[in-house]
């Protein structure tokens, strides 16, 4: 596990993506086989399941290091990250131990069947063995937090650089439904009957938000343009009489659709489609959040499927037949989707709307009223483009509709994690309700460093109570808060939630008693 | 008591002195030049010869500075003052105070690794023992200097085949002395940033041994600065200053390099581990050496830091001051944060 302490160590230590790259193809030139698949099962999340308890390994952990629990608690605190910290708390091993990867694993899947007394015993003699880094990365994954600073993508060049493969070839071999178990490195990667998987999805084409005047992109007459809906981007295959449905994350996700079931004897065996999973009633989408709850519940039941029921959205084809058709145009594509669609024939799945226009202008005007038809804004590609891999400038852009704001004042705040642990960065905000103040919404990301700094001295010097981690504070700071939309809520007390809250401007200009009503709150509500 | 906190700083009623005060006030002894120790406007200051340079430079040539050795004494209203090496930077000490056999000492910051630069650390005993807690956590713990210069030695050598140039962050008051006295300068030609030429510059004149570093002027050019090292503020880092290296890499020297989100946050290539200030083992070594009955914990980690002292049989108290905002103690450079997204 060297190895892979090292590789974790240098994807962390720097910033720059080639680096990283670097360190990544080095990794796959120097580790066994075995430990690549896992290194890759890990990366790609399919990592094992968490085998302790965080609150022993806590108190184990204060053992060892012989400090009292609380000492351990605040360390935690600070460093932000509980692997990080039981790594740092330990003393340096007298001789670093060199098991693989896979030895390790294979420990940590024992782990979960043993007795508590023998678990403890078998984790602090590993604690021993390793230097820091080694610990690190142990404690990572039996907490089963396994999460490192590079994307999916980035795996994905390295090895397409390491065996000299092109990267789509490489990111649909590594997509599906393999595990470390059920296949090897070689397979995987240099295997010639990739076909087996009948569930296996296509890598995602995603978009960037357009920034520019939407004139910068030429001629309209080349492009097309949809709403773009707010629900879980999604690819619903059918192969070998059997209905599968991946998220966006490539997760396998069949089991929480069984609307998608009855497509089963409507669509053709081999078919893949790029749309959305949305929840849908009498011609119109509902608010994410209903789908959120519903994701959320492990058990389906029959009133979930009457509150929140599911439509797919397809915007794309990406198989027919059996046939990679990614390489065809936009425009063919579209034209067989709206055939397949059709022929189908199920209010379940529908084709992506198209929003027709002559020029940029009427496009613009469109876009104001997305709100309306229950959109966050419009997507528009290029008729001539093919279906590329991952996010990618210039033949799709998303143009979403601007974010709706307030100004809301700054009642309580908590402390953030990770790099921002020692700072109050987690923040609760609050509108007027005649003269009360009451909790609207929290947000944690938005502002600068600086600019974080300084609320945070400001709030240490004016905290009134502690609840827990939270601190109450005195009223007295004015921030603009950003989000995408706006819902009923029985769970907060301003009878609202926002959808993807941040702060966009610290209003040092403005009193608190400018700050927005629940008034105004109501009537954006009554609006969207 | 001996000593009181008071609004303005650390105050001696039976001296009438203050130390390390925030606030203007006639007689101030200082415990070392770092600006959140040693501030301007004082009628009279008080502190260890190795100071005076960097004082001078740093709050004007015409104050009215007198200055001592270590272990030398003074008598100030009849309280005696006396002052000891801390091991923090160049001419840094630990203030005692004694009256009636009463005797309280003022650590100001300080570190117990000796660095090659400082006169090391020296343990007083006291009754009363005002510390400061910048690392007191459990997880700050440093390895040996030799070890953390050995690998900045192979970070620039790995940079020069690589056709980079070597930039390296530290205060320019402290960490700047220690990396030019032991980094291996045969690797390479070395710079320095302008802010660390002048205290450098100011220091040589002043006698001390240090190696002479040319300063970063437009004199020079890419092909001048080809696989050097250039040791420069951490302040620089985004700025277009770093433009004239051409292909470079950044590292930073601070003990917060220990925790990785605080090294992410910097937002550097590599963070090396060297501090000024005592690790956790040192507080605590330095704490139990001075067998004193009563501690007072400031800047840092003071509430923890107090509590474990408790626990472990040593009453300790914790103390607000307004230390600890220079240095290492310094935010990370203005970063925007990016807002949550859906896709
Ligand atoms: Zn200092
Ligand atoms: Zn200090």
């Amino acid at each position: 596990m060297k190895l892979f302490a090292q590789l974790i160590h240098d994807i962390s230590s720097t910033t720059k993506t080639n680096d990283k790259l670097e360190a990544l193809v080095r990794y796959f030139q120097s580790a066994p086989d075995d430990d690549k698949l896992w290194m890759l099962a890990l990366f790609t999340g399919r990592r094992p399941k968490r085998a302790v308890n965080s609150t022993r390994l806590r108190e184990w952990a204060a053992e060892v290091a012989d400090i009292p629990l609380w000492l351990f608690e605040e360390s935690y605190h600070s460093v932000g990250d509980l692997a990080e910290t039981i790594a740092l708390l330990l003393p340096e091993p007298a001789e670093e131990n060199e098991k693989s990867l896979t030895s390790w694993i294979v420990f940590l899947k024992k782990l979960g069947k043993m007795e508590e007394p023998e678990r403890k015993s078998e984790i602090l003699h590993a604690w021993q063995e390793f230097s820091t880094r080694q610990r690190f990365v142990f404690n990572k994954l039996i907490t089963g937090g396994f999460r490192i600073g590079v994307s999916k993508q980035l795996v994905i060049n390295a090895l397409a650089k390491t065996y000299d493969l092109e990267a789509p070839v490489v990111a649909h071999r590594i997509s599906g439904n393999w595990t470390p178990e059920s296949t090897t490195f070689k397979t995987l990667i240099q295997g010639e009957d990739v076909d087996t998987d009948a569930s296996k999805p296509y890598p995602f084409y995603l978009a960037y938000a357009l920034e520019d005047e939407p004139q910068t992109l030429g001629d309209p007459a080349d492009w097309q343009a949809e709403w773009k809906w707010d629900g879980i981007r999604g690819q619903l295959i059918k192969r070998q009489d059997e209905i599968f449905v991946w998220s966006r994350g490539e997760e396998l996700m069949t089991e929480k659709f069984p609307e998608y079931q009855i497509l089963q004897n409507h669509l053709p065996n081999g078919v893949a489609l790029d749309g959305e999973i949305l929840p849908w009633k009498d011609g119109a989408p509902l608010p994410f959040n209903l789908l959120q709850t519903r994701i959320g519940r492990k058990n389906l039941t029959k009133k979930i499927l009457q509150t929140a029921p599911l439509v797919f959205v397809a915007y794309d084809l990406l198989e027919l037949d059996y046939q990679d058709f990614r390489q065809k145009t936009m425009a063919e594509r579209r034209e067989m989707l709206a055939g397949l669609i059709s022929e189908a024939n199920h209010p379940v799945l529908k084709l992506s709307p198209e929003v027709k226009f002559i020029d940029w202008e009427e496009l613009a005007a469109h876009r104001e009223r997305a709100r309306e038809v229950g959109s966050e804004g419009l997507m528009m590609k290029k008729l001539d483009s093919d279906y590329k891999v991952g996010r990618k400038r210039g033949d799709w852009w998303k143009w979403k509709v601007d974010p709706l704001t307030l100004d809301v004042v700054l009642v309580a705040a908590q402390k953030g994690h990770g790099r921002r642990a020692n700072l109050y960065t987690d923040y609760t905000f609050s509108v007027w309700d005649g003269d009360q103040l009451v909790t609207l919404t929290k947000a944690y990301s938005g502002l600068t460093d600086k600019e974080f700094y300084e609320v945070d001295k400001i709030i240490k010097a004016n905290i009134l109570e502690k609840f827990g981690p939270v601190r109450t504070v005195k009223p007295e700071l004015v921030f603009e808060i950003a989000f995408e939309g706006i819902a009923e809520s029985k769970r907060h007390k301003s009878g609202v939630a926002l959808r993807f809250p941040r702060m966009v401007r610290w209003r040092r200009d403005k009193k608190v008693e400018e700050a927005d009503t629940l008034e105004n709150v109501q009537a954006l509500l009554l609006k969207y | 008591m001996l000593l009181k906190f008071t609004k303005k700083g650390i105050y001696c009623p039976a001296g009438n002195f203050y130390i390390d005060p925030w606030r203007p006030v006639g007689r101030a002894v200082i415990t070392h030049a770092h600006s959140d120790h040693a501030r301007y406007g004082c009628k009279h200051y008080l502190a260890h010869h190795d100071s005076e340079a960097v004082m001078r430079l740093r709050l004007g040539s015409d104050i009215s500075l007198q200055t001592m050795a270590y272990g030398e004494t003074r008598t100030i209203n009849g309280v005696k003052v006396s002052l000891h090496p801390a091991g923090h930077i160049i001419g840094s000490a630990q203030v005692r105070v004694e009256k009636d056999g009463e005797i309280w000492v003022v650590s100001g910051d300080y570190k117990i690794q000796p660095d090659g630069v400082t006169v090391p650390f020296d343990p007083v005993k006291c009754h009363t023992f005002i510390t400061e807690s910048t690392f007191g956590l459990p997880v700050y713990y440093w390895q040996p200097q030799s070890l953390v210069f050995q690998d900045i030695n192979n970070w620039w050598k790995q940079n020069r085949e690589a056709g980079k140039v070597s930039v390296l962050c530290g205060y320019s008051l402290g960490k700047a002395q220690r990396i030019v006295k032991n980094v291996d300068l045969s690797i390479g030609p070395a710079f320095s940033h302008g802010a660390i030429f002048n205290v450098n510059e100011t220091l040589r004149e002043a006698g001390f041994d240090l190696p002479h570093l040319p300063k970063v002027t437009s004199e020079y050019s890419k092909k001048d600065f080809q696989g050097a090292l250039i040791i420069a503020p951490p302040s620089v880092g985004g700025t277009t200053w770093l433009k004239r290296f051409g292909p470079h890499s950044m590292a930073i020297c601070s003990g917060w390099m220990q925790v990785r989100g605080n090294a992410r946050r910097r937002n550097v290539d590599r963070g090396f581990i060297l501090s000024d200030h005592a690790d956790w083992e040192e507080l605590l070594t330095a704490v139990k050496a001075t067998e004193a009955e009563k501690v007072y914990v400031t800047h840092g980690f003071t509430s923890i830091f107090s509590r474990y002292l408790n626990e472990i049989g040593i009453p300790a108290g914790e103390v607000k001051t307004e230390y600890g905002v220079e240095e290492e103690d310094a935010p990370a450079n203005e970063k925007k944060t990016p807002a949550d997204s859906t896709d």
